[in-house]
């Protein structure tokens, strides 16, 4: 469970890289709404782009971004739903980094709590990444160095949020980590009694 | 807050944690899997609403009935209280949240859903959260959070006639872009904010994230204390006067700085309708499907045909002459009792249009229940509306209600994007008198030609 116990650390990564550079992916594409249904947190690879996939010219159905673990992507990337559904997905499917120049804020923040690495890096950089791996590539990422290269040589530098990159490259379990602050939870809740309550109603 | 180290996000106290059946079966999963409880279940409150069906009767399909049964069992052991559909108290988590009371102003409020901007409108910092921090909300009532960006839409003018606080957020989506908020917090300001109903406003911060922000929020004022007072979770008696002081220095201060500011004269709005499949694809009533020929940018144009591709329009449309097939009214922008007056307002006496199949959805039992006693359920069902049980509906097409493939949908909901209502439908997003005129014409109309419309 992603937060929780048994989230992946993640330092570097050699592998396929796939180009999916549209603006605005919503996680609405990502995992339509009839496998909200489903109470498993696993097996929701399947149904990553549902409707999209059903289009043989989708852009993940090319063979060669077969076993793809690098996703290409264009801006404002999960935008939309709040649906960790989305992440979990990408996720089981076989990504390992996502690499926008933009992200939606609640699909970032769910992509990290599952050690789902997203790299935002500017338009122009991605750009030329993107015609490096068209028609079959690979990219190794190094979280570690905080660079992507390319197998021609070329090397770009990303930055990210030191705490984010902290949380991803020791698999934290956020949720222990906060319960270490059980004394201040508790002097704060003492301080500042809670204005509702929701039993009482 | 809790505490907060440099470097490191702030740790945040959750002051009110809203569930649902859909977020939330995985996050009580993870509790039972690392043997952790709901710390505060008195903070914590869960309705039935994305995939309950608005009809009477069973739930016919097994998988909606097992989400709905694991909620109520997670409820029953963790301790948390449970609006369950017929407990009379039940309906969409954002119109139920207000409408208790529990939504006040300073709280900190998450919920797994991206709309819980939504309770930004009486001066709470609300935003939604993946299943992830649903299960931290319940393990530590805390929450990390980075310090966000601060972004203020200062609205100047008077809002016209026929144009209402969905046309105003649509507008302002189309301005600012579906990403122009990434990463910040909004502020709506202005008179022309000032002068909203909690109704207006909570329309207007629901759609915050269709700007890319998490949250939105209205700095609480007597509109917001009037709506509070008496209701059931609000403060009473010497608790109430207390709780108006310290709301009453929520405001923003006057020297306060943002990173971004937007200025947008609400005089000169239009109604609005998207014509594609994301929020800030929107034009006013008057204008036409845009042509990608004119458009510089090759990434923009190939979104631009992709939309008008799904959407099946041709460059040049006028956005009137759009037949429709559905019209829904409901949702957690559009379902409260102001948005079901408008709408009715303008069916009284009329009839929808023959082809058309129109639908309205309360957004909580409470509302279903004023409404009726208003009369407007007659006036919907004589003017061939079907009138519904409260839900999440045909916003999100978790429950029966949804579009057929290529049926096109006049919608007062939030998002327009392919498939939202139903693989292969197409939505069209706009205000309750909008989508009313609409079922009734067949087509899109300009509500405010209406004569004697009070839109």
């Amino acid at each position: 469970m992603g937060g929780g116990a048994g989230v992946k650390a993640f330092r570097a990564l050699t592998a396929t890289a796939a180009v999916l550079d549209r603006p605005d992916i919503d996680t609405d594409q990502m995992v339509p709404k009839q496998f909200l249904k489903r109470i498993e947190r696993t097996g929701y690879g399947e149904f990553l782009f549902h409707d999209w996939k059903k289009d043989p010219a989708f852009e993940l159905n090319r063979p060669e971004y077969a076993g793809a673990r690098i996703l290409l992507a264009g801006p404002n990337f999960g935008c939309g739903s709040s649906r960790e559904h989305a992440a979990w997905a990408l996720e089981d499917y076989g990504f390992e980094v996502i690499v926008a120049p933009s992200f939606g804020d609640i699909f970032f923040t769910n992509a990290v709590q599952i050690g789902l690495v997203p790299i935002t890096l500017p338009a122009p950089e991605l750009k030329r990444l993107i015609e490096s791996v068209v028609g079959g590539g690979e990219l190794t990422v190094d979280l570690e160095a905080q660079t992507i290269a390319d197998s021609a040589g070329g090397v770009v530098s990303f930055e990210m949020d030191a705490f984010v990159r902290h949380c991803l490259l020791n698999g934290l379990d956020t949720i222990a980590r906060t319960l270490q602050r059980e004394a201040e939870i508790a002097a704060f809740e003492a301080r500042f009694p809670s204005p509702v309550e929701t039993t009482a109603l | 807050m809790v505490h907060e180290d440099p470097g490191e996000p702030a740790l945040l106290y959750v002051d009110l944690h809203l569930i649902h059946e859909v977020t939330t079966p995985q996050a009580f999963d993870g509790l039972r899997l690392s043997g952790r409880g709901v710390r505060r279940p008195d903070l914590t409150i869960a309705t039935m609403d994305h995939n309950v069906p608005t009809t009477e009767g069973p739930i016919h399909d097994p998988l909606a009935r097992a989400q709905l049964d694991a909620l109520r069992a997670n409820c029953a052991e963790f301790g948390v209280p449970l609006y369950a559909t017929g407990s009379g108290r039940e309906g969409i988590v954002h119109v139920i949240g207000p409408e208790l009371g529990l939504t006040q102003p300073g709280m900190t409020i998450v919920c797994g859903d991206s709309h819980t901007s939504t309770h930004g409108a009486f001066g709470a910092l609300a935003f939604g959260v993946g299943t992830s921090e649903v299960e931290h909300v319940l393990a530590t009532q805390c929450l990390p959070r980075p310090r966000p960006k601060t972004m203020r839409i200062l609205y100047t003018g008077d809002l016209p006639f026929g144009v209402t606080p969905k046309d105003v957020i649509l507008g302002t989506i189309g301005k600012v872009g579906v990403d122009g908020g990434v990463g910040h917090v909004l502020e709506y300001a202005g008179e022309a904010i000032r002068a909203l109903s909690m109704e207006g406003r909570m329309t207007i911060c629901n759609m915050s994230i269709e700007a890319g922000a998490r949250a939105g929020m209205v700095a609480p004022d007597e509109t917001t204390f009037e709506y509070l007072e008496n209701r059931p979770a609000a403060p009473r008696g010497a608790d109430w006067e207390r709780a108006l002081e310290r709301w009453r220095e929520l405001s923003t201060d006057a020297d306060a700085v943002f990173d971004r500011e937007v200025e947008i004269d609400v005089a000169e709005l239009e109604p609005q309708i998207t014509w594609g499949t994301n929020p800030g694809m929107v034009a006013p009533v008057g204008g036409v499907v845009p042509d990608p020929a004119d458009v510089a940018d090759d990434d923009e144009r190939a979104a631009l045909e992709r939309a008008l591709s799904y959407m099946a329009l041709e460059p040049g449309t006028q956005l009137v002459d759009i037949p429709l097939d559905r019209v829904f009214i409901g949702s957690c922008t559009n379902s409260r009792i102001e948005d079901l007056r408008a709408a009715a307002a303008v069916v009284a006496g009329r009839r929808v249009h023959p082809r058309v199949r129109a639908m309205v959805v309360p957004g909580s039992a409470g509302v279903k229940l004023q409404a009726e006693k208003e009369g407007l359920d007659h006036v919907f069902e004589q003017a061939g509306f079907e009138w519904r049980r409260a839900g999440c509906s045909m916003c999100i097409g978790m429950n029966p209600d949804v579009l057929g493939p290529g049926e096109r949908c006049a919608s007062t909901t939030n998002r327009n994007f392919e498939g939202r209502q139903g693989r292969g439908g197409r939505t069209h997003l706009v205000s309750p008198p909008m989508a009313a005129a609409a079922a009734i014409a067949g087509h899109f109309v300009d509500v405010r030609e209406w004569a004697g419309v009070r839109a």
